[in-house]
């Protein structure tokens, strides 16, 4: 890109609105993760993958933010954040436990230009979710739906339970219809008996078996915990994946306190 | 004024932390990662790092073991991240970029900093001059993880955390400011935490 081009558009640029969002309706994922369908007046379109910076202010005037991974496709009149309600969180048990139909709180977004796929990336589209990193990916495969796609689409689900796995129906209904992404679990503590799928942490050979060797145009998107992002994305690469086309998102701490 | 969302309390760390966190952060105990691809593995054989004129033209480089055998400090400084984390009293050990650029001259006003995987990111360079940034090898005592940027990454902490920039292999002196790899796609020019300038506009 022309540097004088970005300088242009970076001295054009206004800031990102904060916008008042209103919690339409509260649609629980899991035991620990719900989905917040917002109505967003003025919100100004997004692209799967993107996410949002979330304000919420005290009555004397403390402030806390968060960002949160956008669940609903571009095409989405709502704007939908899933969001996992973590023990000894500040932000994510407000939202998750607390907040009722009709409450109103700031957001500002669409954040984030990298980890974001439309119909025009082209693919095969190469998903690896971990947890709750399921999110973003499943925005993207939102739009693919949404726009009928038929770029090849693959998506590695690890989870911890069958009960953890976020968004179980429809990716069930999406992988099973015609042209739909292939979906694959591993389910790393508890099974439900007569498993016969992945039981085991995501490693090496379970990505060369569900992705096998990489198409040229392949995009890879992975998001999860850091330990979980390290060990797919250095797969994928040791399988022949161009490591520019595989883009990462982590959350959550390093595991060294 | 901000919006008051009601029900909302929020909860208050009870030790006082000295106007140390800015505006928008929370402090954390963990050391999140965040990195825009696979985490590059370069061997410290072929390891370098490299001062470069605007042309490319090489002023100065050093291999690994040219890089630890300069004069390192130690510093324990306070971190933040543009995804809203702050963890305070973080200690490094690296090279002062003073001791890089010692010797050359230079009209540059700003540097690009780049990295293994592509990464880059634009600094003025009296924001990494005068004991405000190093080259750093080493976190807490121990030799600086690769998630973490290792084996070398810049640390620039009063600026946000994404302009020190992880697998750090060189410097260009620059004329103009030129928009790295975030600051293409959003992010602010300049980033200064305590102006909460996480973004175009901010």
């Amino acid at each position: 890109m022309a540097r004088t081009a970005v300088l242009g558009r970076l001295g054009a640029a206004a800031p990102i609105a904060w916008r008042l969002a209103e919690l339409v309706e509260l649609v629980p994922e899991t035991p620990r993760v719900a989905s917040l369908l917002l109505s967003v007046p003025g919100w100004p379109g997004h692209t799967a993958g993107q996410h949002v910076d979330v304000r919420l202010t005290a009555q004397d005037g403390y402030q806390a933010q968060r960002s949160y991974s956008i669940a609903a496709p571009a095409e989405s009149e709502r704007v939908v954040l899933t969001v996992e309600r973590l023990e000894d969180g500040e932000v994510s048990p407000f939202l998750v436990d607390d907040l009722r139909a009709g409450d109103r709180f700031e957001l500002r977004g669409p954040i984030g230009g990298y980890f974001v796929w439309d119909e025009g990336s082209g693919g095969p589209l190469q998903l690896v979710a971990g947890g709750s990193g399921v999110v973003p990916l499943m925005a993207m495969l939102r739009h693919r739906a949404a726009v009928g796609s038929d770029v090849p689409a693959t998506l590695l689900y690890s989870a911890r339970s069958p009960e953890e796995v976020i968004y179980r129906e429809e990716l069930d209904r999406l992988g099973g219809g015609d042209g739909g992404p292939q979906v694959v679990y591993t389910l790393t503590r508890e099974r439900p008996s007569g498993w016969t799928g992945y039981d085991r942490r995501i490693d090496g050979e379970m990505l060369a078996e569900v992705f096998g060797r990489p198409d040229a145009d392949a995009m890879a998107f992975v998001c999860g915990p850091t330990r979980f992002v390290e060990v797919a994305a250095d797969g994928l690469v040791a399988l022949g994946y161009d490591p520019s086309r595989v883009r990462t998102e982590r959350f959550g701490p390093s595991g060294r306190s | 004024m901000s919006f008051v969302t009601r029900g909302f309390r929020g909860r208050r760390r009870e030790t006082d932390e000295s106007g140390r966190v800015p505006p928008g952060q929370y402090r954390t105990d963990d050391f999140p990662v965040l990195s825009a691809g696979p985490t590059p593995h370069t061997p410290l054989a072929e390891w370098s790092f490299t001062i470069a004129s605007e042309s490319g033209e090489e002023l100065a480089r050093w291999s690994w073991e040219e890089l630890r055998a300069l004069p390192s400090e130690t510093v324990t400084v306070d971190i933040h991240c543009v995804t809203k984390w702050s963890k305070l009293d973080t200690t490094w050990e690296g090279a002062s970029v003073d001791t890089l650029l010692a010797g050359i001259e230079t009209d540059a006003a700003y540097v690009t900093a780049w990295s293994d995987g592509g990464y880059t990111t634009n600094l003025p360079l009296e924001d990494v001059t005068d004991g405000k940034a190093w080259v750093a090898f080493g976190y807490d005592g121990e030799p600086l993880d690769p998630e973490h940027g290792g084996p070398a990454r810049l640390l620039v902490p009063h600026l946000y955390f994404w302009k020190s920039a992880k697998w750090v292999r060189g410097l260009r002196l620059m004329d103009d400011d030129d928009p790295g790899f975030w600051e293409s796609l959003g992010y602010h020019l300049y980033g200064d935490p305590w102006r909460e300038q996480r973004y175009w506009g901010d």
